[in-house]
């Protein structure tokens, strides 16, 4: 009896915790296909489906363009992040130089570094650079990462020493050893890091805040964050609701399909962040 | 064994973080510290002024206020984060059905964009047509100025804010609660104690080291709180939501003084540096 009890409160407490959870998505999602007159309203489901919602949208903010830029940056980062990264965690697992200790402690050191320290003095070199408004100052600060070259290290250092030492044998460069025996053995550490390093890029808001002033160089979470904070929704919830669902939507469906490993993948960055 | 490429090669691989390194780390942590001794508006030749910057800081109402309200809101946000966390997984460590499918719930808002959320939560707490008010009015209660009321716009953000992250902290106890040994309940059971002391004896000693991560993690990723007063609030009312990085962003990116922005960035990273190794200690005294 007090068995059950217990059983039907911990249900209880998962089911609110589920509810919680999704019921401000679905109100997002559906509010979108509403009359504006309804969507205040506690009903969640639409006495009718209207794309108005969408067409002011795309009418009123080149939401289109934002959309290629954030997938254009976070793909050239994350593919950069992964070849990058795990040329230099191979270095540090595998191969023996000096100074190698010294670059295993600059790598921590960039890892407990709070970004409130660089983000001024970034700015100013983006300036200088002339990079305010491109694309450069979105992509190189995120070519390589440090979190990611922790991972592949700690994943390289497991894979058996005797394949690299033929594979050397038979004549292969350090660079071939990586890219044709290491990476095929190591999907899981590719995976964890691709899928954080393509998220936070896609997520990241502060940074384009920053660097781009032009509407055309905008990303998707900074011109949506434009969008609701400025005028141009005209204080028209459906409005902001819709370009907030076109934002979240690509991460959503790819959370859906790849769902067990972004729930690894992110609580390994949990732990080692 | 020697490498093909002779003795260059292991450099060749660490060249491009080097690079990376050189540019996007070292320089600006030097440049920020030269900053912090300079007056610049990027336009205008750098002028040393000193140390005046600190003394300016520790003289700026502003940043007290800002340093209180990112206080105010780690005291609301990390006690509700771990306790609602600790709540979740202890309740899906038991056997139940559907476990994948509430993990995956619970981690949803972790992946999406915290503007996004900031959005969805500016419109459930809308005075006049939110949701969470339309919920009160229907239990007979009265409206809450969710966000125009100066002492409630802070815990309010609070509570979003907890509800977008407490996923991934459901996820990390969960694994800790996972690798307790069954044996130390069995033997807890056959002592005579009870579920609740098991849970004070057994779980949260054992959870110590995860729920330590939890909260310095809650820390830091707390006070790089921006981008919900940014979309939320503006800061207000009356700067009652103005956090640490929207306080530094408005004086180096809407007022340009640069050696001002570097000098708070510094103060700010001290202090997260500080708190954290506060709740280092006092967690390791208590639970050794």
């Amino acid at each position: 009896m007090r068995q059950a009890l217990l059983k039907g409160l911990f249900y209880t407490v998962l089911v609110a915790g589920a509810v919680t959870f999704l019921y401000p998505f679905f109100w997002m999602v559906l509010g979108t296909f509403k009359p504006e007159a309804e969507i205040a309203s506690l009903r969640l489901w639409p006495s009718e489906f209207t794309l108005h919602s969408y067409r002011a949208v795309f009418s009123k903010i080149p939401v289109g363009r934002a959309f290629f830029n954030s997938m254009l940056v976070s793909s050239l980062i994350t593919a950069s992040v992964l070849v990058l990264s795990s040329m230099a965690g191979y270095a540090l697992s595998r191969l023996t130089f000096k100074g190698r200790d010294i670059v295993f402690g600059l790598l921590l050191f960039t890892m407990m570094l709070p970004f409130q320290i660089t983000l001024i003095p970034m700015y100013v070199l983006m300036v200088k650079f002339q990079w305010v408004n491109t694309y450069q100052a979105l992509i190189v600060p995120g070519m390589v990462s440090a979190f990611g070259i922790l991972i592949f290290r700690q994943s390289f250092k497991s894979i058996p020493g005797d394949l690299i030492d033929s594979a050397r044998l038979d004549g292969c460069s350090d660079f071939e050893i990586l890219f044709r025996i290491i990476w095929p053995l190591s999907k899981p550490a590719l995976i964890t890091v691709g899928i954080i390093t393509f998220v936070n890029t896609w997520n990241d808001v502060l940074w384009p805040i920053i660097v781009i002033r032009e509407q055309s160089m905008m990303t998707m979470p900074q011109m949506v964050a434009l969008f609701a904070v400025g005028g141009q929704a005209e204080a028209q919830v459906g409005n902001i609701l819709a370009a907030a669902t076109l934002l979240a939507v690509p991460i959503i469906i790819a959370y859906l399909i790849f769902q067990k490993y972004f729930i690894e993948s992110m609580a390994t960055s949990g732990l080692k962040g | 064994m020697r490498s093909k490429g002779g003795q260059l090669a292991p450099y060749g691989m660490v060249a491009p973080y080097l690079a990376h390194f050189a540019l996007i780390t070292a320089f600006p942590v030097v440049f920020s510290l030269v900053l912090t001794f300079h007056r610049w508006n990027l336009l205008s030749p750098m002028q040393w002024i000193g140390t005046k910057n600190f003394s300016a800081v520790a003289a700026d109402p502003l940043f007290w206020k800002a340093l209180g309200n990112t206080l105010r809101f780690l005291a609301i946000h990390i006690p509700l984060q771990v306790g609602v966390a600790l709540v979740l997984a202890v309740a899906l460590n038991q056997r139940i059905q559907a476990r994948g499918f509430f993990r995956a719930a619970y981690f949803l808002p972790v992946v999406v964009s915290g503007v996004v959320v900031t959005i969805l939560w500016k419109q459930l707490y809308a005075t006049e047509t939110g949701t969470l008010n339309a919920i009160l009015l229907a239990l007979g209660l009265d409206r809450v100025e969710w966000l125009t009321d100066p002492r409630i716009a802070m815990p309010a953000i609070a509570v979003m804010a907890t509800w977008k992250n407490v996923g991934l902290y459901v996820i990390l106890l969960l694994s800790g609660l996972q690798s307790i040994p069954r044996q130390l309940y069995e033997a807890a059971v056959l002592d005579g104690a009870g579920k609740v002391s098991q849970f004070f004896n057994i779980t949260i000693p054992m959870l110590n080291p995860i729920l330590l991560s939890v909260i310095i993690l809650s820390t830091i990723n707390g006070f790089s709180l921006f981008i919900e007063p940014y979309v939320m609030t503006g800061g207000g009312p009356l700067n009652s939501t103005l956090s640490m990085n929207l306080y530094i962003y408005r004086q180096g990116f809407a007022f340009y003084k640069m050696g001002y922005a570097a000098t708070l960035g510094f103060i700010l990273a001290g202090i997260v540096f500080v708190v954290v190794m506060i709740e280092r200690r006092v967690i390791e005294q208590e639970y050794p």
